[in-house]
């Protein structure tokens, strides 16, 4: 393979997330509008200006924080599609801890509702981890369907028993200013929940590839049954990973009362908890990619927003670009170029050149194509 | 008619898989109604020819006759169409469905709907015919394995096939079940179908096939008639030199007993009491195997002993101390209870980790490997894993490559050093040699023979008889969770052994 | 409450509503049931359900009829499955992650293009749609003749499903492949029947049948199309597949279980005004998650569900 399509090769997702704007762009030319002019307005809006990359920030928050709200699990093999109702039941509690706890020094009291907001999503976590390990119910199905219930729960705490009084639609009172999280960029939005959620991802990333616990948990995922012989609790493992995941999910939503809303509203999470699911896919279940993915997707809907207001295009178009993007890159991933068609006639003209030169072509090697993509198998560079 | 055509032939077949030349120019000439044997080591490219006479796989080059006229076979369906039908070694059965509704699947020309009852009717005729007993209204997966094997070659027989790829038949039977399987083979032949029998096993070849094909590296080293040779040219044949089955023991004397187990009684995945109080005792600097045909306990009593299945009742020692209720890793780590379980690729590694990291599955969180339990230090890791792939001539690129990619004796070899230099003072080893080359078989019992020197108490779980006679110093039998006999290896001859392998308590201790 | 048992008008009504409630969950469950059958976990149905929908008020919105309404929706249905067979099957990646991935682009999609075609009046306009059509002497039984007998169309086409499904999954050699695929995928193969074929037709009808569900849901329920009006109702047919051991009978009445459910819930919300309606609203989800747990015996999926088959892989 020579080296310009080598490299087009390792980056083929960059490729195909530039090919899901491309469809993107079609979209924004249905809806009667300039693609150029409305990407521009998105990406100048969401990377380039100083209000608007607060907003990014502000909504990378929860995303990253979903986002390995999703990939901790995922580590261990399981399925947290329930990122989404974690995010409310750990908002709840932090309201709740927020609301109705004794007056305390701001920092302190800032710290517990953290801590009660990632007892509500961990505990909301709890309940499908306990039926897998215990019972073998699949995570996926029990996760979605608590979602629906989670979401519930904080629709009745904010219109009945939290509900501040005389409120026009559902939110509970406004938490104490001192429990407002800081700002980390003045005179915005942007507040310190994005950087608690990159330190976290920091601090996975080590777990994952340095301790014994990220070794457990990834021989836990990959292989449970040797991961028994070796001495792990798999069940363990199962809840433990879940739960933590749930903790991290809601630790998303404390932000997003601490940090921006500084109340428990009704259907306050825009899908955060499902955007997580493709945080964690396109982050390739590496924390600190999915940090960069978190980045994006933030940008993407940041910028959505000022599209919309710059030239018309519907932000729901982004829904769409997010999931063209996920179907794309996921074909991009399996994508091998030693399989495809191209190899194979790439392969044909490399034996029809040398045959003129008059040499006997041997039947090129076909590379299983198990390597990583990094790895170019020695066999094919010892050939030229 | 044409007669002057073997029934089936190839010629200058090659198949590649990447750099790897499974077959290379490979011939292979089959009689109508005879059985031909297709005789090598694993990976001499036997079931890549196979595959690619099923229609699995396509050839590279070389052609494909049936009496006397080449035939292109893109797919098993061709395949079968050319009257080709092949019993593989892992079998293709749908557990759920019944026997009848296995041997329909792909049926061509049945017609749209399903008329089940018809086909059980034709069914059970054509089992009769051959002396099958089967029920076509069983469901598969309830089927002990040489029944399932029946069903595998009934669909070929339904279908008309008559010539039969059987690839390693007899891997699945227990040794009373071989005798009547040759019988059926023979049957078939008689009946005037063409068989071709795919092994590894040279007294198989002996007793039951015509000729016999050699293959070695992907190619043919020979074709002859069996009657003209013996088992020993064969086996010299089959790898590539002459086979020394001596291997010289060097031995400290016995000593006291360092792994007991007593009135251990341990159930199976089903429920069923499948090690029903079995007691035994391995001394240091002994080899204790423990015979039997493959789902008599064997597995459960292993998995028990090692700590990774409870028992109902009895007791597991080492050394005097109790650990029956201990976990799997004290028992490595606190009283040197190593452990080379029965299924290397799904119990014994972590395919995808690397190398290194499958050194220390078992010791992830022990000092010097985990600072704290915690922090893994891989410098040290890689340097642990290094030393034990030089000391144990594991063939890799480096240990950071995924322990997918090395060959089964490589990923035995890793599992084997990992247990050892665990400073294991007590091994027990289920099925080490399964599926492995001969040179790799003769590494695992060297390796066995200069740990029983270095005063380790093994227990060698086997199905394989030659293997426990070349290595052990005791021979336990155990047949349906019960200990039926303990014997030496030179009392062990075939028919005590078998006698005692099919339950028989009549031999004293 | 009680009047449900005791007034059979009200009985009959209530089982009316029941069943209306839980006819798009069947169409979403019964795609369910014939592509995990077949080896293809679907948790795309919930985008697939949507995008029926959405296919569902277009073809009714330029054509005036339902029945393009319903040519549509099925034709949407298939296309997201598309996507996921193309992802799954071919590719081979993850069906969670594919089938997510299609939930998400349908979700944006529907919402985007239904601002475009009904150029903002899709919350205002009213499609045409089925009417309910008596069946002779079958609707004058009492009590359940009303019930199941004066349905609209779509209600009966989903009892042939059912039946024929039935038929096709246990009395013919499709249906027997289909049962095999899911277990042992090699097996298949090895018997000369195309893997990825069986598996494409799978999915690719499941879409459509899911795509159903939702032209139930616009064509003879809401007759509009609003954003995100499949409202989790794949989701559940997700539980009703396992609860009805990947049985269309069994997920027919796993739907039903639900369907009863979610009209016992909107009756308690209007006959309890003091209970807060969130209460009423998660019985639905709460049974389907109560039912997994207190399933009698283990629940064993087709065994190959989930894991791409490849050829060459040994």
């Amino acid at each position: 393979m020579p080296g310009l399509m080598r490299l087009l090769y390792a980056t083929k997702s960059v490729w195909a997330i530039l090919a899901a704007l491309v469809v993107g762009a079609v979209f924004i030319l249905i809806a009667g509008s300039d693609p150029i002019a409305a990407y521009g307005a998105l990406f100048t809006g969401a990377f380039f200006e100083y209000h608007g990359i607060a907003t990014t920030l502000v909504k990378m928050s929860p995303l990253l924080l979903a986002g390995l709200a999703v990939l901790l699990p995922l580590r261990a093999g399981l399925f947290n599609i329930g990122a989404e109702g974690q995010i409310y039941l750990g908002a709840l509690f932090a309201a709740m801890a927020a609301l109705y706890l004794p007056v305390m020094p701001g920092w302190i009291h800032i710290i517990i509702c953290s801590f009660a907001g990632m007892v509500g999503g961990g505990l909301w976590a709890l309940i499908p981890a306990y039926l897998k390990a215990r019972h073998n119910i699949n995570e996926v199905i029990v996760t979605l369907l608590m979602n629906y219930i989670g979401i519930n729960l904080v629709s009745y705490a904010t219109s009945g028993p939290m509900m501040e009084e005389g409120a026009p639609y559902p939110y509970s009172a406004e938490i104490p200013e001192s429990l407002w999280l800081p700002h980390i960029l003045p005179r915005t939005d942007a507040h310190l929940g994005v950087v608690i959620g990159l330190v976290i991802a920091m601090v996975m990333y080590y777990v994952f590839q340095r301790t014994s616990l990220g070794y457990s948990m990834n021989a836990v995922g990959s292989n449970p049954q040797a991961a028994r012989y070796a001495g792990m609790s798999v069940r363990r493992h199962i809840i433990w990973s879940l739960v933590l995941g749930g903790a991290l999910a809601g630790l998303a939503g404390t932000y997003e009362v601490l940090g921006l809303k500084y109340r428990l509203f009704h259907a306050f999470s825009a899908g955060y908890g499902y955007d997580g699911i493709v945080v964690a896919f396109l982050g390739g279940g590496h924390p600190l990619y999915a940090a960069a993915a978190a980045l994006f997707l933030a940008g993407l809907r940041s910028g959505a927003n000022i599209m919309q207001r710059a030239v018309g295009v519907p932000t729901t178009v982004v829904d769409t670009i997010q999931g063209l993007v996920v179907i794309f890159v996921a074909a991009s991933l399996a994508f091998r170029f030693e399989r495809s068609r191209w190899a194979e006639i790439w392969r044909r003209r490399k034996s029809l050149d040398r045959a003129l030169e008059g040499e006997v072509a041997p039947p090129p090697p076909t590379p299983s194509g198990a390597q990583p993509a990094g790895a170019k198998p020695a066999a094919e560079n010892a050939e030229r | 008619m044409a007669t002057a055509h073997p029934h089936l032939a190839v010629e200058e077949l090659s198949r590649s898989f990447g750099p790897l030349k499974a077959n290379d120019r490979v011939s292979l000439h089959v009689a109508r109604g005879s059985v031909h044997a297709v005789l090598g080591e694993n990976g001499a490219g036997k079931t890549t020819l196979m595959n690619v006479l099923y229609g699995l796989y396509r050839p590279d080059e070389g052609r494909i006759l049936i009496d006397g006229k080449p035939v292109e076979i893109g797919s098993p369906r061709a395949a079968l169409a050319l009257g080709i039908g092949m019993v593989h070694q892992h079998f293709m059965l749908v557990g759920s469905l019944s026997v009848a509704e296995n041997v329909v699947l792909g049926l061509e020309g049945a017609g749209f709907a399903l008329d089940l009852e018809t086909h059980r009717r034709k069914l059970a005729e054509l089992s009769r015919s051959f002396g099958f007993d089967v029920d076509p209204s069983e469901l598969v997966w309830r089927l002990p394995m040489g029944v399932q094997q029946r069903v595998e070659i009934l669909k070929l027989l339904y279908r008309n096939a008559d010539i039969l790829i059987l690839d390693e038949p007899t891997s699945v039977l227990t040794p009373v079940e071989v005798g009547p399987f040759l019988d059926l083979l023979r049957r078939l032949r008689d009946a005037g179908k063409t068989i071709l029998l795919i092994t590894h096993k040279l007294e198989e070849v002996m007793s039951i096939a015509e000729r016999v094909t050699v293959m070695r590296a992907g190619r043919v080293v020979a074709e002859l008639a069996t009657a003209g040779t013996s088992p020993r040219e064969l086996a010299r044949l089959m790898v590539g030199r002459d086979v020394v089955f001596d291997i010289e023991h060097e031995r400290a004397p016995i000593g006291a007993p360092r792994l007991s187990v007593e009135g251990l009684r341990v159930k199976s995945d089903r429920g069923i009491e499948a090690v029903a109080g079995v007691d035994l005792e391995v001394r240091a600097g002994e080899i204790l195997g423990l015979a039997g045909v493959d789902g008599n306990g064997q597995a459960e009593l292993a998995e028990a002993i090692a700590g990774l299945r409870r028992p109902e009742a009895g007791q597991v020692r080492i050394d005097g101390a109790e650990v029956t209720h201990l976990s799997v890793a004290d028992r490595l780590h606190e009283h040197g209870l190593g452990y080379v379980p029965e299924d290397r690729q799904r119990t014994g590694l972590v395919l995808d980790n690397s190398v290194a990291a499958n050194t220390i599955l078992r010791s992830y969180r022990v000092e010097p490997f985990a600072r704290h339990g915690l922090f893994l230090d891989f410098p040290r890791i890689r340097a642990h894993a290094e030393r034990l792939v030089r000391a144990y001539d594991v063939r890799l690129r480096d240990v950071d490559q995924p322990v997918r990619y090395l060959s089964g004796g490589n990923q035995q070899k890793v599992i084997l050093a990992r247990e050892i230099e665990s400073d294991a003072k007590v091994l027990v080893v289920a099925q080490p040699c399964k599926g492995l080359d001969v040179g790799a078989i003769e590494f695992v019992q060297r390796t066995l023979l200069a740990q029983r020197a270095k005063g380790v108490a093994i227990l060698y779980i086997s199905t394989e008889l030659e293997h426990i006679l070349m290595a052990c110093d005791r021979i336990a039998v155990i047949a349906r969770g019960r200990i039926t006999g303990i014997l030496t290896p030179q009392e062990a001859t075939a028919e005590r052994l078998g006698l005692l392998m099919a339950g028989s308590r009549t031999e004293a201790h | 409450m009680i009047d449900i048992l005791t007034d059979p008008t009200q009985l009959a009504d209530f089982l009316a509503t029941s069943l209306r409630l839980s006819v798009p969950i069947i169409f979403a469950a019964l795609g369910g049931v014939l592509s995990e059958r077949s080896g293809v976990f679907n948790i795309g149905l919930e985008g697939m359900l949507l995008a029926g929908c959405f296919g569902a008020a277009v073809g009714a919105y330029f054509f005036g009829t339902p029945f393009a309404g319903v040519a549509v929706g099925m034709f949407f249905g298939l296309l997201g499955a598309l996507i996921l067979a193309y992802l799954s099957i071919t590719l081979g990646v993850s069906q969670i992650v594919s089938g997510i991935a299609i939930n998400m682009l349908m979700l944006g999609l529907t919402a985007f293009l239904s601002r475009i075609v009904f150029e903002g009046q899709a919350n205002t306009m009213t499609l045409s749609g089925f009417k309910p059509i008596a069946i002779p002497l079958l609707s004058q039984i009492p009590v359940l003749g009303p019930v199941f007998f004066n349905q609209d169309l779509l209600v009966y086409v989903m009892y042939a499903m059912v039946a024929g499904g039935l038929w096709l999954m246990y009395r013919t050699r499709w249906g027997l492949n289909v049962r095999a695929v899911g277990e042992n995928p090699r097996a298949v193969d090895t018997a000369g029947i195309s893997v990825v074929g069986l598996r494409y037709a799978c999915v690719l009808t499941s879409g459509a049948i899911a795509g159903l569900g939702g032209c139930y849901l616009v064509l003879s329920q809401i007759f509009l199309f609003s954003e995100h009006m499949s409202a989790g109702k794949g989701f559940i047919a997700l539980a009703a597949v396992i609860l009805g051991r990947w049985n269309p009978l069994g997920a027919l009445l796993a739907c039903l279980l639900f369907g009863v459910f979610d009209a016992l819930q909107l009756r308690l919300q209007f006959a309890n005004p003091e209970v807060p309606y969130q209460a009423f609203v998660i019985l639905p989800y709460a049974v389907s998650i109560l039912a997994l747990v207190g399933l009698v015996g283990k629940p064993t999926p087709p065994a190959a569900v989930g894991i791409p088959y490849k050829r060459e892989a040994k």
